[in-house]
């Protein structure tokens, strides 16, 4: 990832050269970061959903024994991107723990990384399905939901409503190109509102020809594509159902 | 199976029959075989033997005979019915009394259940006909719960049954009781059975046998092979530091299998796998025969020959399909109406390259390429199985180098010349199964367990360090972060064993127990078509006939809409709900998905050599068609026949792209791997390569870039681009993201038991609990390269789907001896090749580049 391309200069300019995709919510210019974070130069707020951290472990609580470096994955990619825009609030949109037990299993180097990246900014734990409550040492603040200049961050995303980011579902887009599958998470939004894709390393997707999406959105929405270095925008009538 | 030939004379072997076995043979009119009698020789001496021998000669019956014998005459044979059937108030006690009287005595193990059932009908006759107290059962996972949990407690003198039941066994708590007293194991089709992981669990299953069971001597049974040391080595306990082996009893004899090649006509095609010039010729075959099989490499081959038959099936001859995709109760009905006599002819996959006797085949028809010799001879063998006549097989080659190919493979018969692979090294994936499985039957000492693992020859060379890291993966995952103790599986206790830590463990572990991954499979089911709309939201009438199952991963390259051959018919695919596909009928008359996928078999090392040979030395064309000869002979004057040993490579510009072409003879896969990588050296090279196709001889690339000129004007160097190195840091990055080697990873996470099997039925449930193994690969590359799952997979990836050992070998084997050829034109040699862009799947570069181009042709659309 070339990180130096792109980086805030003030509170309301981040220079692009290409690599993002600037959208607009609600008279809202946001930048879609091709790593799958949303961020919002005017109110310097980052926005990654579904982190699900401890994954792993809630795993192998189960019996399954995962590899334990999931979180360290996750916060070492939510690290890069807070170093690219230096925000002054990172919203968490809800799942950021894949279980309510997951705050206490995290491995001391990992808390300590997390607390780190909360230093000299706000941070807001959104609750999602899987962490509805508050929890102990993870630091920053917690919230049901938040609206910010006519914008609502919450955890589901809701139909009919308008300027509502949200996450939960894991959209995941395919497409079928000279014969070869590519799937890809992404970013959905039909210009009222928007989902974010999954943020986590073992967090899976759902397809967004699944009728959740159509739910929503109907069939009038973009699905834009993680790529390696930047993001590719495709009509969800164009992408291929499961 | 037991259908015994007529005898040719006994020579003068003076091993006797007990009278019983002897009146037996007389009555029937036989006389035992030298090597049956041989074989009971060696049992008798208590050693263990390897019987190689065609099908035909007796085999079944003479791994059993040194049994029978020994049960007919043992003491206090268990002829008392109360004995045989202890109440279940007695249950423990009356087993015990049974091991007192013998017990389990003989194990057989069959690569087929089916095989296992039908061989248990087959001995029942003998032992009914001499009346001996025998009680033989078979085991399979078809058995009823309450029957198998009973032979754990009252066994029946001979087991007949599978690898994985074995395994299921093994770990058992029953287990050192059930077979303390056992004698002997019988394995069947050990040439098949040792070449895949199953082997190797196989292997350790019998190395914990022969602790368990002192006495226990081993018989396999095999068809010819390469190497019978290997299977010796695998039958016996391998002491440390040296070899042990099975004695060897070859049969002899038996008339010599007749091959010949179907004179291919003008119209002999330079590329592609379809053999749709040949369809007639086999149709008259069939109909000139009794009963004929028809092996094609594929299940889309299959399909596709088998409609082309029906379409011209004038006489209404019963003509079947079989391939392991069609539902199972459909396969039953084919096999028995095959055993009965009631079939023309079976169209039919690998599926039927092992298994019960069919009754009476005469001709075996083999479509397109043979890949190896041994594979050919034992497809062959399948007709007549009678020792005195000739096997008759006839060879179809679909295209022109399929001729060399048949052409090489006919010689090799002649010779009968064997290239079955060597014996495999252990797979560790498997190791971490069998640890679980041993601290599931009881607790195990990892000294004694270790001692036990290195005498299963797969595993002799072992060492200490990987075996426990196995255990410590089987523990707690394996990982360097130590944060998973408390989620063990298996603890080590104060008593210095190892053991479960709770039973739950156990009952996961018999539901994910074996080696074999299918593919994901997804149920194709017939509805009735909707007009116009497609995706997910639409209903759909269900309910509709199941036609069999068909790989996920094919499936996702069809869009609704897509037609497709399954079943015997032309299909439409209308939607996935769930893990059903959902097709329905169309008056369609070409599928317009083609779905080649190669076969799963590469071509034999051995057979590729022969077919260099013969391509090099226009002296050998005697036997070539006419057609063959002169684009042999227009190769040789255009460019250049590539010569043993070298690596020929012809640059040339085609359509307005340049080309590059090279021949290494080392079978697709490998052609592949070198396809990626050679890729991304072009890239590097600034030559803008866009794509590969890769055959079973050749690899043709192109690109924008000119790298023939390249080469003229000293930029590039071809010893670079094809130097050994690019299987270093490349080989790794392309690893990283490519598809083959995730879905390597995974078959290795099922198999070591760190994520579970998918049960049909169960996909909409765990969905939500499962984790893709693609984002458990990505995390443990990155934080544990060294981990010994991902060490599995690459050791896979060596000889799998990647086949980076056989590139290998062939790239040190050229260094030096690569001759360009710059062209102005393509080659003849390289029209086969060339044909099949877009036939076969066209690999490119990264998908982020065809991301790039899928969002330009949005645009273009968009603005058009």
């Amino acid at each position: 990832m070339k990180g130096a391309a792109l980086r805030a200069t003030d509170a309301d300019r981040v220079e692009l050269d290409g690599l993002c995709t600037e959208a607009s919510l609600e008279g809202a210019s946001l930048v879609l970061d091709p790593a799958g974070a949303l961020y919002w130069p005017q109110e310097r707020a980052l926005v990654v959903a579904d982190l699900h951290l401890e994954k792993g472990s809630s795993f192998a609580a189960r019996g399954v024994l995962l590899p334990p470096f999931d979180t360290a994955a996750t916060l070492a990619r939510l690290k890069s991107v807070i170093m690219r825009y230096a925000p002054r609030l990172i919203i968490a949109l809800g799942d950021s723990f894949h279980d309510g037990r997951g705050p206490a299993r995290l491995a001391p180097g990992d808390r300590a990384a997390l607390l780190g990246l909360q230093q000299s900014r706000d941070w807001l734990w959104i609750a999602g399905n899987h962490d509805p409550g508050c929890a102990e040492g993870i630091g920053g603040r917690f919230a049901a939901r938040i609206a910010l200049g006519g914008i609502t961050f919450q955890h589901e995303p809701a139909p009919q409503l308008q300027g509502v980011i949200a996450g939960h579902l894991h959209p995941m887009a395919r497409l079928n190109v000279r014969g070869r599958g590519i799937s890809r998470r992404c970013f959905v939004s039909d210009g009222r509102s928007l989902v974010l894709p999954a943020f986590g390393a073992y967090a899976g997707g759902l397809n967004v020809r699944h009728r959740a999406f159509a739910h929503l959105f109907g069939t009038g929405f973009i699905a834009h594509l993680l790529g390696q270095h930047r993001l590719y925008a495709v009509a969800g009538a164009r992408c291929l159902p499961d | 199976m037991l259908r015994h030939p007529v005898s040719t004379q006994n020579r003068g072997n003076n091993i006797d029959l007990p009278e019983v076995f002897a009146r037996w043979f007389a009555s029937r009119g036989w006389t035992p075989r030298e090597h049956q009698l041989e074989l009971l020789a060696k049992a008798r001496a208590g050693r263990s033997a390897l019987l190689i021998a065609p099908t035909g000669a007796g085999k079944t019956l003479a791994g059993f005979l040194p049994s029978l014998i020994e049960l007919s005459e043992r003491d206090g044979s268990r002829t008392d019915a109360a004995q045989r059937w202890p109440a279940p108030a007695r249950l423990m006690d009356g087993a015990r009394a049974g091991l007192s009287a013998g017990g389990l005595h003989t194990l057989y193990i069959s690569p087929l259940k089916a095989l296992a059932v039908d061989i248990a009908r087959n001995l029942e006759r003998p032992v009914a006909e001499m009346a001996l107290p025998i009680r033989i059962e078979t085991r399979t996972g078809d058995t009823p719960a309450a029957r198998r949990q009973r032979q754990r407690r009252d066994p029946p003198d001979i087991l007949l049954t599978t690898p994985e039941q074995l395994a299921l066994l093994l770990a058992s708590p029953d287990g050192p009781f059930l077979f303390a007293g056992l004698r002997r194991v019988v394995l069947d089709e050990l040439h098949s059975i040792v070449t895949a992981k199953r082997g190797d669990l196989l292997s350790l299953g019998l190395a914990r046998l022969f602790r368990m069971a002192p006495r226990l001597t081993t018989i396999g049974l095999s068809a010819t092979v390469a190497d019978p040391d290997d299977l010796c080595r695998f039958l016996v306990p391998q002491p440390a530091g040296s070899e042990a082996r099975a004695d060897l009893v070859v049969f002899s004899g038996g008339a010599a299998p007749q091959v010949t090649m179907l004179e291919p006509g003008e119209d002999l095609p330079w590329a592609g796998h379809s053999a749709r010039h040949a369809f007639a010729d086999i149709y008259r075959l069939i109909r000139a025969h009794r009963t004929t099989l028809v092996f094609v490499n594929t299940r889309s081959q299959a399909e596709m020959i088998f409609h082309e038959l029906w379409r011209m099936n004038d006489d209404n001859l019963a003509i079947a399909l079989h391939h392991g995709s069609l539902d199972v109760g459909q396969r039953r009905r084919v096999e028995a109406a095959m055993a009965e006599g009631r079939l023309a002819a079976v169209v039919c996959t690998s599926s039927l390259d092992l298994g019960v006797d069919w009754g009476d085949i005469d001709l075996v028809i083999n479509v397109g390429a043979p890949k190896g010799a041994s594979r050919l001879l034992q497809r062959i063998g399948r007709a007549n199985h009678r020792l005195d006549e000739p096997s008759r097989g006839v060879l179809i080659p679909a295209n022109r180098f399929e001729v060399l190919e048949c052409t090489a493979a006919i010689e090799a018969v002649a010779a009968n010349a064997q290239d079955t692979p060597p014996l495999r090294t252990g797979a560790l994936d498997v190791l971490a199964q069998h640890v679980l499985g041993c601290a599931c039957g009881e607790p195990f000492r990892a000294d004694d367990l270790f001692a036990e693992v290195i005498t299963a020859a797969p595993y002799a060379g072992l060492t200490r360090a990987d075996f426990d890291a196995v255990v410590d993966f089987v523990a707690t995952g394996g990982y360097a972060l130590k944060s998973y103790e408390r989620f063990a599986k298996i603890r080590l206790g104060p008593d210095g064993r190892w053991r479960i830590t709770h039973p739950r463990v156990a009952q996961r572990y018999r539901l994910n127990v074996g080696t074999i991954v299918e593919a994901d499979m997804l149920k194709v089911r017939l509805v009735r078509s909707r007009a116009g709309q497609h995706g997910y939201s639409g209903t759909i009438a269900r309910g509709g006939r199941l036609l069999g199952e068909v790989e996920e991963y094919f499936i996702e390259t069809l869009v609704p809409g897509d037609t497709f051959v399954f079943a015997g018919e032309i299909l439409k695919y209308e939607a996935l709900v769930e893990d059903e596909v959902y097709v329905s009928r169309t008056s369609a008359t070409e599928p317009k998905v083609p779905a080649y996928e190669g076969g799963k078999f590469p071509l034999s090392t051995y057979l590729a050599g022969r077919v260099r040979r013969l391509l090099s030395d226009s002296h050998h064309w005697a036997p070539l068609p006419d057609t063959v000869r002169e684009w042999l002979t227009i190769q040789q004057w255009r460019s250049r026949l590539p010569q043993p040993g070298e690596l020929l490579v012809e640059t040339f510009p085609h359509a307005s792209r340049h080309y590059l072409v090279c021949y290494p003879f080392e079978g697709r896969l490998a052609h592949q791997t070198l396809g990626m990588l050679l890729t991304r050296r072009l890239e590097r090279a600034r030559l803008r390569p866009l794509g590969f196709v890769a055959t079973e001889y050749a690899l043709a690339a192109w690109a924008i870039g000119d790298a023939g000129a390249a080469i003229a004007r000293g930029e590039l160097s071809l010893a670079a681009l094809f130097d050994e190195d690019m299987l270093g840091d490349d080989l790794e990055a392309w690893l990283a993201e490519s598809a083959l080697m995730k879905r390597t990873f995974r078959n290795c996470a099922i198999i070591a038991g760190l994520i579970e099997r998918r049960f049909p039925g169960e996909e909409k449930s765990r969905r939500q609990v499962t984790v893709s193994t693609d984002l458990v690969y990505d995390v443990l590359r990155r934080h544990q390269p060294e981990h010994i799952l991902l060490r599995a997979a690459r050791a896979d990836a060596a000889t799998g789907l990647l086949d980076v050992r056989r590139l290998g070998e062939a790239l040190s084997r050229i260094k030096g001896r690569i001759i360009h050829n710059h062209l102005d034109r393509v080659s003849p040699l390289a029209v086969p090749v060339m044909l099949e862009i877009g036939r076969e799947m066209v690999y490119g570069e990264a998908s982020d580049e065809l991301l790039r181009q899928a969002a330009e042709e949005l645009v273009k659309e968009a603005m058009g």
